[in-house]
Order: C-alpha cells, then structure tokens, then sequence
C-alpha cells in the first residue's frame, strides 16, 4: 500500500520495491583513483541492533568470557570462531566473511556507533539512515543525498524505472533511484511471526493457536520438497534464503555497465533478546550468504565494489537472563569488497571492564560511524569534505573522514 | 479534550460497525458511540457512489460487446488471410511476397492496453475502496457489503460479470441498502449481473412460445437460490415445486445482448415470448398471469415474507455480533423488519440500538476486506492503484467480487481465522508494514487505531519491534486491530 507522498515520490521518479533500492546515475569518475575504476558501494542496513560482541568477539580480553557467558565465542571446540587476528574472532557462522578477510578483501571496525545514544530501534535507525546527528529526520537518507550531491557535481544523465514500494530510509531523498524485489515479496520472517505469537499468548489463545498451526503447515510444507525459485520465495529478509536472493538481484543490476552503482539493503531480524545463539548464526549466515551473491554476481566490478553493513546500535556487554542480550549502544560495522583495504580490525579497544562500559553496561563507543561512512564515501566516489559535512552527514563538519578504508 | 468516556463503546462502534478508526475518529466517537453511527447512518445519499469515472452497467456492457466483436471480426480477418496463403501453392506462391501483412490488420503490435473489463473493474475497486477508507464510520459500508455479499456475484463466471459486478453494486445494492428490502430484492433479481450468473437468461419457460419451438426449458439456478439464499433461507418452508414454479415465473427475465433490437443492448429486457404461460402457485398463492408483472408481484411477496424477516435478521446479527447471536438482537431485527415493511435503515437502527450488541464480546475478526480498509485508515496510507490491493484480497483468499459460491464469502470465524488465512493475514500485514512510509511513531497509529482500549501486551510489543515496519505489522496483526 502507497502512502499519501507516493505520488511526489514518483514525480521524482524515486522508485523501489521491498528492501532493496538502487541509485542509478553516472557518476563523475573520482579524482583520486584510476580512469578505469568504476566504484560501487552497498550500504546493508542491519536493523534491530547487531550484537557486535558475539559477531567479532574480543577473546584476547580477559573479561570477555566472564561477561558473555553462554553467548563467548571459543577458538575451540565444535564450533569454534574464525580467527581473524590474535586479539579478534568471527562468528563461525561467517566463513565467507573470515575468507575475504584473509584475502584482504575485508575489514571490520569495531566499538562503533552513531550519534545517538538512547535505545530507541525508531528513533536509532533514523539517526543510522538519516544521517543527522539525532532523530527526528526521516524524510531523506545520506546515501541518496550523497548520490544527489555527487550529481549536482557534475549534472549526469539520469536514468530509472520502476515502480515499488519504501525502500529503506538511507536511500530515500531527491536523487532518482531505481527500485527491484524479489517477484513475490518475501512474506513475514520468523521474528515478527513469534512477537505476534508472543503477543497472542497473552491475549487471544485462539487466534494463537490458529496463527501456530498455520506457520507449522508452512514451515512442514518448506521441508517437504519445495525446492528452486520457489523455496527462494519462501524466505523472509530475516532468513538466509531472503537475503541470499535479495543480494543476488542486486548484484546482477550492479554489475550491469550502465546500470546503477549505489544500492541499500535492509536485513531484519538481530534484535536478539532471547536464544541469542540460534538467531544470531541464522542471521549471520544470511548476510554471510549475501556477500558471496554480491561477489559472484558483480563479477568483474567486485574488485571496484565496497559493502559495508551498518546497524543502529549495539547490545548490552552481559548477557541477560532469556540467553540474550538487550540494547546496548557500541557494535561493529563489517566493510568487504574488491576495493576494501582488508585484512584489518579497526579499533580502539576500550575494554570491557565495568568501568569502561557505557554508563556500566554496553561496549563503549570510540569510533564514530559517521567518519567511516564519509571515508568511504569519499575515497569511492571522491565525495568532497564539505558536500560529506553539509549535505551527506550535516553538522558534522567535526567529525573527521576515516581515511585508508579502500585499497588505495 | 474532554477525558475519554467510553474508550470501548468507541472501539466498538469502528471496530465491530464500522471500519476502523482514522485519526480523531475515536475521539469523535467516545462522547456518543451510538449517536456517532446514527448521524452517518441518517447522512443523505451516504450509501451511493456516483463518480464520472465509473460507467452504468449498460454502458459498460457495451463497451464490452464492442470490444468482443472487434475482437471476434480481426480473428476473422486473420482466418481469411490464412487460408489465402494455404491455397496457395506451387508457383503462386513462389511469387507472393512473402511477409506481405495480411490486408487490413498492420504488422505493428498494438501498444499494450489493458482489456476493457479489466479497466472497468480496476476503477470499480478503486471507487469502492476510496469510499470505504474515507467514510467517516464506515457503517454503512460495511451494511454495503453486507448486502452485496448477501447477493452475491462472482466475477469468476466469466467476463460479463467482471464488467457488471461493480455496477451491480452501485445499481442494485447501495440505492437500497437503507431503503427497503423489497426494492432492493427487486432491484437485484432483475439487474443483469445476477440473471447472468444464476443463469436466468438461459431459462425458457417449456410452454412458451420459444419453448415449444426449441424444445428447450427451465433453467431453475436463479429461483432456488432466491428462495434458499436471498429470502426465505434453507428450512423457510418452501419445497422443489415453489422452486419450480418461481423459476416459471421469472422465465424472460433477461438482458439485452449486443445485437437486441428488444431493449438497450446490456439492459434488462423480459423476453415474453420466452415467459411461461398459466399462474403457477408460488408458497400456496397463485399468481395470474402478468407478464413481467407476474414475477415482480412474487418477489414482493417474497421479501415480506416472515421466513425472510428472520433468515436475513440472523445474518446480519451473526456478521455483526457474533457466529452464535443472541436471540433477543436476532428477533429485535426481525421484529422491525417486519414491522417496518423491510425498512433496511430501521434494521440498522435497531442492531446498534441493543446494549447487547454493545457488551458482547470481540468475538469474530475482520474479513480480509475489511482489514485491509482499516488498515489504510489508521495509517492513512492510501494505494493510488487498485492493483496491490486487489493483489492482497487475493493473496487472503477474499478476491473482490469472486465468492466461491452463490453464498457469499464465508462469515464465521472458523474460516476466517484458519491457520492457513491467519498465516497469510500475517504475511500482508508485513507487505503493508513494509510498504508504508513515513508512518510516525507506530505508537501514534496504535493511538489511532485503538486509543485506550489497547491492551498493555500489544502496546509493549508494539514499542519493543525492532524497527517501524516491525511494529506496524505487530499492531495490524495485534487483537484490537483483528477484532471486532
């Protein structure tokens, strides 16, 4: 269902369909690189806050087993973490990430965070997408203004069909963007379908046990043979399968010659307050997955591509008492791709220790994302100071680019 | 503002009667919840929809006889072109140009235009779901649909009825949804959609004129379910030989088709040569022989008839109330129907008029339809194209003017809260979730939707989502907005 502004939307020609939207435009060719590069970057929205501690965990810290408990991470055992180097490890569940690592084709920068503070999911992902040092903003994201200001440049000749619905608020905003989903729009993951469960329990067994019992025949159904495109179509963007066939369809419009250099995803479902070992290496293989699609699918121009994933805050440094973890404020960001500087952890530890937590309880922040972003921003596209401190991130003319993040 | 009297008596009057609140709609409602239905339900015309986009249903019947017979005339053309070339051969046809375009049909494809019953029933499901999510209660829309589903049609019978179910609705159903039963009943039996799809146009009295020379007869589909569905209801004591002899009685009540010189092509017409001669006894009445008249004076009858009073008084009150209705609402319906001559508008009163109907539980759930129209209206997030709502009734099982049956969707809750539907009720809620923009804090549509009558479970899981279209799905899926 359109809302009220779909139809100024489409006099812009801003055009998307489920999670993932596409900027089409020819860029200005960077100052700062080669005539032949021709950059992309994939920004993937991760929302419900990644547990950073338990995607890249700090076992070289000596309170980090003591903290986290169940959730630690081991370099033993039989599932032991992918070790990146002494002091940091992968979650197993990413072992395309550890392989890009190792080919220094990816990087991670570690105890980051926004601007915001509080632990809002609303208010935290329009500060991670808007750009704007608070909340409040939701009418255009950074990336698409970046894109705007990259145009307005070095006017380009603008091209974008399409017809769809909201594509994640980083990617929305006066540049023409192109839109694409999955043909049968991936239906309820498996997170809201146990909150409404959840919900039911309290309040309407009946439609419960309805609800239950219909989610049962489609999971039996899923397990019975359904194969191929069909299965595909199954898996919800908090499911492997639904980020795997997001990231493919992207990639392939990526990798298309004029077609579109700048693409948003966004993969739900890391809001792992309970049973946090299961649904954290689900997730983590899906977006495991989708990097392997955007570096198979982009073919040639992966060596030009740069993908970060992103999340609005992280979670509580200790474990609670549903084998989870609540909202917390630091986390990592994840960057891969041919034009990544890799083979490296960003950070500047602050230590988990009572005393070097957040207000106590949650890893501290000691990067802020917005100087990653405009880094990459600025070393892809050539992306001046000023349009990245003004127009992309406003107000944030303090906050200085993070330079040496792509393979110079 | 004055504090909220009655947070529940206003959930009830847009959740159980009408269609669901828009912004302010609880607050305007809470001070008087019954007086909040009664001021839509005595608004003149609220019932009607004329809009200039939308075509009479001759008109539009028209528009589909021309397009069938331009269709019908080019495969003709395309015919005598081929065998043209197929009786060509040896050196004539060596000489012929080869890929000569046929005469009379230009080798361009033609720019791809939407079939002309699929662009009448695309601005039909607009028109109607533009009515619904902007009235102000939505009572008498949702009284609307009652009937139409009352009567209903099923554009699954081909063509015909996809052009004519929309007008159907305008024509037959809202002029008399708060007018009397009688003309409502009349209005339907003899509009073309219905005698389409009950096949009336096919039945032939035996005696007539037309019988006795094609040997051909009754076509008895449209008199049985006027007496089982429409009026008196199975076991409202009618037997095969009333069927037998409605259907006598309505033989030539049919529509004009592209050619008819009888009437306007897509207009009723009554075939008198088709029309069964004598005066059958119809419920122990005999009706003389009138024509036309015979079966008009029939189905006045009919709608008058007790039976009907307490079969339609039980489906309304089983729609509004609950699958089980109390018997005081069902006969406080049927009392006034009677007592009214069938006065619909008075039946309505009398429904919102019981404390009964106001403290009973939120036993049933919106139809797929009736979600969807109040989902837009919390969120105010309107399609500017008919398709994804379409696509959405669909996908639940509730594709718009296609029952599975002459009986209407089904209305209790067994089949409405199935797990499959439940399963994909869920589903669309993510797909409306996931597609509405800029929507605030999903707290404020909850305030919207169901004030202070929202549980604190719902409110808790609405604030605690991971993300907006998270919260959104949870409260389109919460029991205050599934309810009523």
């Amino acid at each position: 269902m359109m809302s009220h502004a779909s139809a100024a939307l489409s006099r812009r020609r801003l055009l998307a369909l489920g999670g993932v939207s596409l900027a089409l435009a020819h860029f200005p060719r960077p100052a700062s690189a080669a005539a032949a590069r021709d950059p992309r970057l994939i920004v993937v929205v991760l929302r419900g806050a990644l547990d950073g501690l338990s995607a890249v965990a700090p076992i070289g810290d000596p309170d980090y087993v003591a903290l986290r408990g169940a959730l630690a991470l081991s370099p033993i055992g039989d599932k032991p973490a992918l070790p990146l180097d002494g002091f940091f490890a992968l979650h197993p569940a990413m072992p395309v990430f550890a392989r890009l690592y190792k080919e220094g084709r990816a990087s991670v920068v570690h105890a980051v965070a926004t601007s915001y503070r509080d632990r809002s999911h609303f208010d935290g992902q329009d500060v991670l997408e808007s750009g704007y040092a608070g909340p409040g903003h939701t009418e255009s994201g950074w990336l698409n203004r970046a894109v705007f200001a990259l145009q307005a440049a070095e006017p380009a000749r603008r091209r974008g069909l399409g017809v769809g619905a909201a594509p994640p608020l980083v990617m929305r905003g006066p540049a023409p963007t192109l839109g694409w989903a999955p043909q049968v729009l991936p239906p309820a993951g498996e997170d809201l379908a146990q909150r409404v469960l959840d919900l039911y329990t309290h309040s309407d067994p009946v439609l419960g046990a309805a609800l239950r019992a219909g989610l049962d025949a489609d999971r039996i159904a899923a397990a019975g043979g359904l194969t191929g495109d069909m299965a595909k179509a199954r898996g919800g963007m908090d499911q492997p399968n639904g980020m795997r066939q997001a990231a493919m369809g992207a990639a392939r419009l990526l990798a298309t010659p004029d077609g579109p250099r700048v693409a948003a995803l966004a993969f739900d479902g890391w809001d792992t307050h309970a049973n946090e070992n299961g649904l954290l290496a689900t997730r983590l293989a899906g977006l495991d997955g989708a990097l392997e699609e955007f570096e198979k699918g982009l073919g040639e121009a992966w060596k030009d591509t740069a993908v970060v994933a992103i999340t609005e805050f992280g979670r509580t440094a200790r474990i609670n008492g549903t084998g989870g973890t609540d909202h917390g404020a630091a986390s990592v960001a994840f960057l891969a791709g041919g034009a990544v500087k890799g083979a490296r952890i960003i950070a500047d530890w602050p230590g988990l220790k009572t005393s070097q937590l957040y207000q106590g309880r949650d890893l501290a922040p000691t990067h802020d994302l917005r100087a990653v972003l405009k880094g990459l921003l600025a070393d892809q596209f050539g992306l001046p100071a000023q349009a990245l401190a003004e127009k992309a991130f406003p107000d944030s003319a303090a906050v200085a680019q993070m330079s040496g993040l792509i393979a110079g | 503002m004055a504090v909220d009297p009655d947070p529940r008596g206003a959930l009830i009057a847009l959740n159980r009667f009408g269609l669901g609140a828009k912004p302010g709609d609880l607050a305007a409602a809470a001070a008087d919840p019954r007086g909040f239905l009664l001021e839509e339900l005595r608004r003149t015309g609220v019932a009607r929809l004329d809009a200039a986009s939308l075509a009479l249903s001759n008109v539009a019947l028209q528009a589909l006889f021309a397009d069938q017979q331009e269709k019908r005339m080019e495969r003709e053309r395309v015919m005598a072109v081929e065998t043209t070339r197929v009786s060509m051969v040896g050196p004539a046809a060596a000489m012929a140009a080869p890929a000569a375009p046929p005469p009379g049909v230009d080798g361009k494809p033609k720019p791809q235009e939407p079939p002309v019953e699929q662009k009448l029933f695309r601005a039909e499901a607009m028109a109607r779901f533009d009515k619904q999510a902007s009235a102000q209660a939505g009572f008498v829309e949702r009284l609307v649909a009652f009937w139409s589903n009352h009567f209903a049609v099923s554009v699954a019978k081909g063509q015909f009825v996809r052009v004519a179910a929309g007008p159907f609705e305008r024509e037959a159903i809202r002029p008399h949804a708060l007018g009397r039963f009688a003309d409502m009943l009349a209005a339907v039996e003899s509009h073309p959609a219905m005698l389409f799809y009950l096949d009336n146009q096919r039945s032939i009295g035996p005696g007539s004129a037309a019988g006795r020379f094609a040997g051909k007869g009754l076509n008895e589909n449209l008199a049985r379910e006027i007496l089982e569905l429409h009026t008196l209801g199975v076991g409202g004591g009618y037997s095969q030989a009333d069927v037998t002899a409605l259907a006598r009685i309505i033989t030539g009540w049919s529509f004009a088709e592209a050619e008819s010189e009888a009437g306007e092509p897509g207009g009723f017409v009554f075939k008198a040569n088709w029309h069964e001669p004598g005066a059958p006894t119809l419920l122990g009445k005999s009706y003389p022989q009138t024509g036309r008249d015979q079966g008009a004076a029939a189905l006045a009858d009919i709608a008058r008839h007790p039976a009907t009073a307490t079969h339609l008084a039980t489906k309304l009150a089983r729609h509004f109330i609950a699958d089980a209705p109390p018997k005081p609402i069902v006969e406080a319906l049927a009392k006034t129907f009677r007592e009214t001559d069938g006065d619909l508008a008075a039946v309505a009163e009398t429904l919102i008029e019981s404390d009964l109907a106001w403290s009973a539980p939120f036993s049933k759930i919106r139809t797929p339809d009736e979600f969807l129209v109040a989902a837009a209206r919390a969120t105010g997030a309107l399609p500017n194209d008919p398709g994804q709502y379409l696509n959405m009734l669909n996908a639940m099982g509730m594709p718009l003017w296609q029952p599975p049956g002459p009986n209407g969707y089904p209305d209790r809750l067994d089949a409405l809260a199935s797990p499959e539907a439940m399963k994909l009720r869920l589903d669309v809620a993510w797909q409306i979730a996931q597609r509405s923009k800029d929507i605030g804090h999903p707290l404020s549509v909850l305030d919207t939707a169901a004030g202070l009558a929202a549980s604190r479970e719902t409110r808790e899981a609405v604030s605690r989502a991971e993300s907006r279209p998270q919260a959104l799905a949870i409260l389109l899926m919460s029991p205050e907005f599934q309810r009523r």
